[in-house]
């Protein structure tokens, strides 16, 4: 039987696809959530500013040591 | 220009990897595998040299009005003084301005090489820069606790929350992962991973192009649309690097802030 179509690569590629979901939602809330308080007290604004850089440093952590680990833990499909 | 990528597109690696990171010495010393002076060790100088005489010479001499250096620098050291340092750790927050700068500064200038044409390369997407950031970090929040409350007292602070006694076995060690072992190695790994993934970022779609072109002539609208894609990412790289030097800062200034809190 000849081959017809080949798939090659890292399996790392799906699973970090897979890890990225969490972070994803997890950003998508935090933005959410300033955009409505922000709405809400448009003078808050400024203030919890910082709290949502920190929110999503700490959520975009665990989509950047998917990348990290992507690259260290690679299978070979 | 047609023998160039003619070149390039003769033997393009396509799917770049981390090998793509070891630059090759610029002056090889003993053999061509020691790299002790490559393009990554040479933005590092460059990026401290640039800082140090950029400061010393737009406050050599302090203008009331300034001039247009001056307001440079003053500007970047006021926003890091009154928008990181005092927002976040208060009135005590303006004797960490000076380190939280330079830390934002070298950063900022650092994640800049990426984008920066013919340089193209942070020094930190090796992990080694940003590792050594984060130990300083951790060393100075851990130390400045320690000095604030006393060596007892600040693991106290640090380690035991407020709540009854039979849910503390649980909380402590949770408290301790994530003040002690998750912190340093978050900041290290955020910023190097940024950086890493920026880079490879750029590769595939510069790289991409060729290869497509490569595989088949027709395919050459496609490598137009890759490279860009290459140009419109370079400017999400800009927000990227901003972010990253700004966020590196913040969250330092934010454990500070936790170790100098008198009570949580």
């Amino acid at each position: 039987m000849s081959t017809l179509a080949e798939v090659a690569g890292s399996t790392a590629a799906i699973g970090y696809g897979l890890a990225a979901i969490g972070p994803g939602i997890g950003v998508g809330l935090v933005f959410s959530a300033y955009i409505q308080s922000t709405a809400r007290q448009p003078e808050s604004s400024r203030l919890t500013l910082p709290y949502v850089w920190i929110g999503f440093a700490v959520i975009e952590a665990l989509a950047l040591l998917g990348i990290a680990f992507g690259f260290i833990w690679q299978g070979q499909l | 220009m047609t023998g160039q990528s003619h070149v390039l597109a003769a033997d393009v690696p396509f799917p770049p990897s981390v090998e793509d990171f070891y630059l090759p010495s610029i002056v090889p010393w003993e053999g061509t595998d020691s790299y002790w002076f490559t393009k990554i060790t040479f933005l590092v100088w460059l990026t401290v040299a640039i800082l140090i005489i950029f400061f010393l010479v737009s406050y050599r001499k302090p203008q009331l009005v300034p001039t247009k250096k001056q307001w440079l620098a003053e500007s970047v050291y006021g926003f890091v003084r009154n928008n990181i340092s005092v927002e976040m750790i208060g009135h005590r927050g303006v004797a960490f301005a000076p380190y939280l700068t330079t830390l934002f500064c070298f950063i900022f200038l650092n994640n800049l090489w990426g984008i920066v044409p013919v340089a193209q390369i942070s020094p930190n997407s090796h992990i080694a820069f940003p590792a050594f950031l984060a130990i300083i970090s951790y060393l100075m929040f851990i130390l400045v606790g320690i000095r604030h409350h006393g060596f007892l007292k600040y693991f106290k602070t640090a380690l035991i929350p407020p709540a009854p006694w039979f849910i503390l076995p649980l909380l402590i060690p949770i408290e301790f992962f994530s003040n002690f072992l998750v912190r340093p190695f978050s900041l290290a790994v955020r910023l190097f991973a940024n950086m890493f993934a920026g880079h490879m970022l750029l590769l595939v779609f510069t790289l991409g192009g060729f290869a497509m072109i490569n595989a088949n002539p027709w395919f050459a609208p496609f490598s137009v649309v890759s490279w860009v894609m290459t140009i419109a990412l370079t400017f999400l790289e800009f927000l990227v690097v901003a972010l990253q030097a700004y966020v590196f800062t913040v969250l330092t200034a934010s454990y500070v802030q936790g170790a100098l809190a008198d009570e949580h």
